[in-house]
Formats: structure tokens, sequence, C-alpha cells
């Protein structure tokens, strides 16, 4: 009989082992599922996580993993403040569309006006403004009615997207587009195009904001007596009111900051990797980025490399989909798993496994 | 007497404790015996190692003569042994006889148990409502669904665990007067208590723990308190000195004090009123759930009320948070160690800046200076004698005793004006308590104002000047306490909280 022991103290080993175990766990489970898809697991497996950084095209793909990685890390940053106080913003896909919508708006407003010293900084503010003000809503409602973040931020992606769809079929529609959908390409847009800053690389500036975005949380969680109020109403909510902490402003910058970093994450794309507002241009980052914050431990150190862990997959699935004919589904399940098995080999921090009989206590 | 339970031998470990080692006594058929020892003494794993919910790893147990190897609770009731626990295990929104059916192996059906319920607390002298909310009752109403829950099975040995904690001396008297008839009648009772006076009224026989073993047994008919308590912590005693100082100036003030509980189930205070001046201590006594915690949030902030119901020196403070209270000098230090004062899995630095980075200036631009936290996390360790490997351990990794030294040290050597504490040694063992008690009379001694709430009257009447008593939300008025008797506190609490006193007694009259 196999038995759950709880630990005096949670396990620092497993803390930071479990993510190991994981990748390795959805590697296996992953391999079986392609096993069944009738692919060569082995082959399947080399090809997701290997062959875009080490194989033939790597060039190619190396400048594809920090264009992913940016967005991710920048928005799973903003979340996992809130999640270490106990602070449930699933909504990051909404705010990502509308920081992309406010910062295309601002600039194609200037269209065809030439001054990137002030249009590209507008875009930025006004990008970080539309996912802070998405993100006040389920705020605002939370303080004031008591109502539930989870729910009211994930409420408001499909209204997000109904919003994005609306703009690039109305008001920010090319008007030389030959009246298909979507916005003037921001990137032929010399003022307004978040352009790889070194070729090849993928390096934009949404890359820089997110490292940036790393080294303040850090500093942040480890310094800044904000961190220690966040990690304090997380650990214990009635010790945080205790320590004088006031839990409806806490909910309000927790929830606007990661607003505003998810709207940051989309105001880079729509400017740079993506280029224009159209229906399909949110793929999922916002929710994926939830991922990336557990596996990263809620920690910023942790968050960049499960980012750069995370972008792999996608590419080395894009990779795998082209080369081997695998479904996309089999890769979003694939992505599915290492949360599942994060939050599975979790129990190992806080428990031991004991094999053997004993009475129940 | 004829042996009803023995116990041979019995051991008990857990990962890096040894909680009982080679114990044995004997209940006779028809004793009170008293299992009496301090905190951490191994007197809860023995008695659920009785109760089934624990297993020996060596000894045996004997019951009316037959080997006796309980597996589960269940067995252990149907064996004729039913337990009491300190903690009720009653839910809130359901009534009375609901709450019993929930507990019993094969409840009759809901008719018949409330008139057994009615029969049963008759015959007993536990007057009870079978259709009664358990939410609207008082903690020694709940006590008695508990109790007559287990009468209703016809144990042979009822075991009681902390019994009185809860109780107000009257309903203490109440509680006895029952256990002596079911003695009477033959049923054994198992008494755990750390409380002497208690365990010299009721009980026959008494068998004491110290850490793990049993040191000695008695008839502690013929002991004193004093030897008791000797024997239970193993040196000689030594009580907390109060300095004869004079009082100053009013320092804090409560007028009309109303507060609405932010728990449903919490109790509101209502126009509570006082002032403690400089140098004094205030003790507040009470049941639990009277307003204890009610109180402590409205002194330390985290509860807010309208400006002039709390006053420093005539300032109004009432509208301000914990910290704003802080930089003026007002501290508390809450009941709840664990998740309340302290965040469980954060280091004793964390804790140490969690209520200090205010008034110890731990904090510049928004950033913490962490040296400076440690320094003050090693300084409480210090001076307050604090066990624990290092600051850098987690607050849960202590024991209740070591956390609380560290809660109360913390607050003091911030030189508080005015500390508030709500059970400053609950759960801590004999000379923990008195170094704590110590503290405080210091602190007061130095000329801060001390409110003490607590439900362990014997501290209150130990370290307070005047006291006062918490019942339903209000709070009587304070008096000086020197000269109070038992009685007189009794009545402060509340009496017996309107309940009947037992019908077979009905001649002695209620209080």
């Amino acid at each position: 009989m196999i038995r759950l022991e709880k630990r005096p103290t949670p396990s620092q080993t497993w803390a930071y082992l479990t993510p190991l175990v994981a990748v390795v766990a959805t590697m296996i489970a992953g391999g079986v599922l392609f096993a069944f898809l009738g692919k060569d697991p082995i082959v399947a497996i080399r090809t997701i996580f290997w062959d875009p950084v080490f194989g033939e095209f790597a060039f190619y793909y190396r400048g594809q993993l920090l264009v992913k990685a940016g967005p991710l890390i920048l928005i799973a940053i903003g979340l996992s403040l809130g999640f270490k106080a106990g602070i449930w913003n699933i909504g990051a896909e909404g705010q990502y569309i509308m920081g992309a919508i406010f910062g295309a708006a601002v600039g194609l407003a200037f269209y065809p006006m030439e001054a990137r010293w002030l249009i590209f900084p507008l875009m930025i503010v006004a990008g970080a403004l539309g996912g802070f003000l998405w993100a006040m809503i389920p705020g605002i409602l939370k303080t004031r009615f008591n109502t539930n973040e989870i729910l009211v931020s994930l409420l408001l992606v499909y209204v997000a997207e109904s919003i994005l769809a609306s703009m690039s079929l109305g008001l920010l529609r090319n008007p030389e587009g030959a009246g298909f959908p979507g916005s003037r390409n921001l990137r032929q847009y010399e003022s307004a195009a978040n352009n790889e800053l070194i070729a090849g690389w993928g390096m934009h500036w949404g890359v820089v904001a997110a490292f940036i975005a790393v080294i303040f949380a850090y500093i942040l969680l480890s310094r800044h007596i904000m961190g220690f109020n966040i990690r304090l109403t997380g650990e214990s909510p009635r010790a945080a009111r205790f320590a004088g902490v006031n839990p409806n402003r806490l909910i309000l910058f927790c929830l606007g900051l990661s607003g505003a970093l998810a709207g940051l994450a989309g105001m880079f794309e729509v400017a740079g990797p993506a280029g224009q507002i159209s229906i399909d241009f949110n793929v999922g980052y916002g929710f994926t980025a939830i991922i990336v914050a557990f596996l990263g431990r809620l920690h910023p150190i942790g968050i960049l490399l499960a980012g750069l862990l995370m972008a792999l997959t996608y590419i080395g699935g894009e990779a795998a989909q082209a080369s081997l004919g695998l479904p996309a589904a089999a890769i979003q399940a694939f992505q599915g798993m290492l949360l599942f098995f994060l939050l599975a080999f979790d129990v190992l921090t806080n428990f031991k496994v004991r094999f053997g009989r004993e009475a129940t206590v | 007497m004829t042996a009803l339970l023995s116990v041979q031998g019995l051991r008990k470990a857990y990962p890096g404790v040894v909680a009982n080692d080679d114990v044995s006594f004997t209940v006779g058929k028809g004793e009170v015996h008293a299992l009496l020892g301090e905190n951490g003494a191994g007197k809860s794993t023995l008695v659920k190692m009785v109760y089934g919910l624990v297993k020996p790893d060596e000894g045996q147990m004997v019951f009316k003569g037959d080997p006796y190897t309980p597996g589960s609770p269940h067995e252990a009731r149907s064996t004729g042994i039913a337990m009491v626990f300190q903690h009720f295990s009653l839910f809130e929104a359901l009534d009375v006889a609901e709450n019993v059916a929930l507990g019993m192996e094969n409840p009759p059906p809901m008719r018949e148990l409330a008139a057994s319920i009615r029969e049963v607390s008759e015959t007993y002298g536990l007057p009870l409502d079978p259709s009664r909310l358990v939410g609207d009752l008082s903690a020694g109403e709940r006590q008695r669904v508990e109790i007559i829950r287990c009468l209703l099975q016809d144990p042979k040995l009822l075991i009681m665990d902390e019994p009185t904690s809860v109780l107000t001396p009257q309903e203490v008297d109440i509680l006895f007067e029952t256990l002596r008839k079911l003695q009477a009648e033959g049923t054994s009772i198992l008494y755990i208590s750390h409380k002497l006076e208690e365990i010299r009224a009721l009980c026959d026989g008494a068998t004491i723990l110290r850490l793990g073993k049993v040191v000695g047994s008695c008839d502690p008919r013929e002991r004193s308190a004093r030897e008791l308590a000797e024997m239970m912590v193993g040196t000689e005693l030594k009580s907390p000195a109060a300095t004869r100082h004079e009082l100053g100036d009013v320092s804090l003030t409560l007028k009309n004090l109303s507060v609405k509980s932010a728990n449903p189930f919490g109790t509101s205070l209502k126009n509570v009123s006082f002032d403690v001046r400089e140098g004094e201590v205030l003790g507040i006594g009470g049941v639990a759930g009277n307003g204890q915690d009610e109180l402590l949030g409205a002194l330390s902030g985290e509860l807010r009320t309208a400006p002039d119901a709390v006053q420093l020196k005539g300032q109004p403070i009432g509208h301000l948070g914990p910290n704003q209270r802080r930089s003026l000098g007002v501290l508390a230090a809450p009941e709840e160690r664990l998740g309340h004062a302290a965040a469980p899995d954060m280091s004793l630095v964390e804790n140490a800046a969690l209520s200090g980075w205010v008034r110890m200036d731990m904090v510049r631009n928004g950033f913490i200076d962490w040296t400076m936290a440690r320094n003050f996390a090693e300084k409480v360790i210090a001076d307050y004698d604090v066990r624990t490997p290092g600051s850098a351990n987690a607050a849960r990794a202590l024991s209740g005793g070591n956390l609380q030294k560290f809660v109360i040290g913390r607050e003091i050597l911030q030189k508080p004006d005015i500390l508030v504490v709500n059970q400053p040694t609950w759960g801590v063992d004999a000379s923990a308590a008195a170094f704590i008690r110590q503290a405080i009379l210091d602190l007061a001694a130095g000329g801060a104002a001390v409110v003490c709430i607590s439900q362990d009257l014997d501290e209150l009447m130990e370290i307070s000047n005047r006291f006062a008593a918490l019942n339903e939300g209000r709070l009587s008025e304070p008096r000086p306490a020197r000269g109070l008797t038992i009685d007189e506190i009794g009545l402060m609490m509340g009496g017996a909280h309107g309940m009947e006193v037992a019908h077979i007694h009905e001649e002695e009259g209620a209080l």
C-alpha cells in the first residue's frame, strides 16, 4: 500500500527537482501518445526538443526561440506575482489582446507621420495601459463586489476576442487592404515597427522588456516591502492583515501589474512578429504563460527558464507538425501534460511517499 | 476497586520524538482518574492510543479483563470507550440532534433520538434543546452536545481531554456534578488536564507524565497543588513577581466601541468601554468566542472603528490601520500564533520583519534591510530564550512555546507604549509561561499600558491590576483584581450562560 506522509517543512530539493521530473515524465507520456499516433516516439521527441536548437535548421529556429519566449516570460512574470498572493488572473490572454489593440491604435493614429522617438514610446505606454485597464475590470469588481476574479478575467478574454474581431473588420482595418480584414502592417511603418535588434537572434524590444521584468520581479520579491507583502498574503492572509497589508490595494496592484505586462507583450507582438491586428492575432500566449509561471515555481529565474522551454515545445511542435505530420492537437496535449505532471509531482514537495502498511491515523 | 482499563508498557515514537515510553497505569471501575502533565508531556498521544486513533509501537492494554487492541475509534466505541475532545467536532449550521446523529454508529430515527437526547440530558443535569442550532450555543452548551453524544452510547469509560478550558467557573461546577453522577453509576472517567485545583476536586487517582514517561502516581486529594505542579514540571516553580510602582496617566481609552465581527459566527463587540493607565495591566477574561478576537482586532487596527472609539492619550486612532498604530506605539500579539501572529512557512527573520519593520525602521524607500531584520530576529531569539537552530528556520518548525516566546518578545522588544496580548501563554509549558508573564510585568513596570486577554483566570489574577470580563461581546465594569472571589469572576463572565443547573441538584440553586 502506498501512503502519503506530510513533511514537517516543504522539501527544498523536491521544489527544484519537480519541474525536471515533470519534463521527463511528459517526454515519456508524450512518447507513448506519439507512438499511438503511429510515429516513432524517439524521433518525435528529438524533433521537438533537440532539432530546434542543435539540428540542421537550428539557425532559423534559434531566433524563433526568443520571439516565442519573450511574451511568455513577460506575461508569466506578471501572473506569478498575483499567483504568489493567491490572486488568480486567468485572463492574461484578454489583456494581451487589449494591449495589442491599444498599442496598434496609437501607432496607426499617427500614420504616416515619421517620428519614432515619439510614436514608439507612446505605443508602449498605450499597450501597457490597455492591458492594465482590462485587468482593472476584474480587480474593481472583486474589491467592490467580491466577485471571483478567475471567472471574470477568463470571460473577459472572450469579450476581448470579439473586440479584436470587430477592430480588424472595422475601425482598424487597412483602408488600402482591398477589403481584407486586418490592419496595416506596422512592421512596414518605420516609426511603429518593433523589429529585430540584431538580425537572426529574434531579439526585439519585447524580449528586452521580458528580461527587465525578470530582474524587476526578482528585486521586488526579495528586497521590496511590496514583494514581501505579496508573499505574506499568499502564505497567510490573516498574518498579512496583521502586518498591515491592505488586501484590496494588493489585489489591484497584482492584477494591474500583470495586466500591464500582458498588455506590453501584446503591443510588442503586434508591432513586431505579428505585424498587424487581425482576427487570429492571439495564439494563446496568455494561457500558456500560466503553465510557464507554475513550471518556473513562480520564481523569476525559474520563469525565465520555463519560458524558454515552453517556447521550445512551440517551435519543436511546429517542426514536428511539418516534418512528421503530427496533429496540432497532439502538441497542445503534450504541453498540457507538462502542467498536469508538474502539479501531480508537486505532492512530493509537501508529502513523503511511504510504501508498506501502517494503521490508519 | 477492580480494574476496568489497565495499560502496560505503552510506547509510541514519531520521527524524531518519543511521545510515550513505557507508560503504565490502571483505571478502576467507577474511578475518576487524572492524566496530569504539561503540554507536550504525551497525554494526548496516550489517550489517542486508548481511543484507537493511534496504534502503539509496544505494550498491551487490558479492558474489562480482556486484551484490548483497538484498530479504530469505531472499535473503541463498540467496546465501551467514548471520548470528548478538547476541540469540538460539531457543525454550526446543523441542530443538536443532527450533530448527535452524525457521531453515532447507528443513529435511531430523528424523533426517537430527540426524545432520548432530552431524557439523557435531564437525567444527567445537562439541559439541552435538541432542535437548537449549534451555531447559537455557548461553548459550555456545545460541550454538552459532545458529552450527550458519548452518553447515548452507554460507555464504560469516558475520556475527557481538557474539558474545562472553555467553561466559566459556574459551568465547571455543573460539569463536575454530571461527572460525579456518572461516577456514582459506575462509569469510569479518564480526565486530562493541567489544572491542578480541578483535579484535586474531582479525581480519585492521578498519573503524572513528563516528557512521555510516567514520573509518579498519587491520590490528588492528598497532595497540594504546588506538590502536583512540581511533580509535573520536575523543578521548583517560580511565580512571577510584580513590582509595586505608581500608575501614570491614562494611556488607552475605549469609548463605546462597537464593531461587527467579520466572521458570520463571530461575536460583535457592543459598547465596550475602558481605560488603561501607564504601568497598568488590565486583564480581560471570558470564555472563548465572546469577542476576544474582535477586541484584539479593534485594538491592533485590523478592524477599523469610529475614530473616537479608540483613543491614545486622547487622540482618536480608531480609524488607523495596524502600521499607523505601530508607529504611534500601539502593538499587539494575537492568540493564533501560526497564521495570524506569524506566517508558518516564512523564516524567523521574515517573521521578525512582519510586525517589526515599521518601528524598527527596517524599510528605506520601500526596500527592506534584511541585515537589520536578521539582527532583530536574533536579538529576540537571544533575549527571549527561543530554542531554534537559527533565525533562518521556518516559524512552523518551532514548538508552540518557543514560537510564543518569539511572538511576545518581538512585540516587547519594540518598546511599545501600549501592548495588547491575547492568550499569551496558551499551550505553553509552565516555565515558559512564567517567563512570558514576567516579561509582561516588567514591560508594565517600565511604564507601558498592557491589555491582557486570556482564558486562564489564574494567569489574569497573577498579573493584572484590574480585571474585566467579556460576555457575548459586552465588557463588564473593570474591577481591582486583588480581592475578587472566583464566584464574582464567574458572574462577570456571564455565570452559567443562562443554563440551568442539574435537575438532580435543584436545591443548590442556579447562580
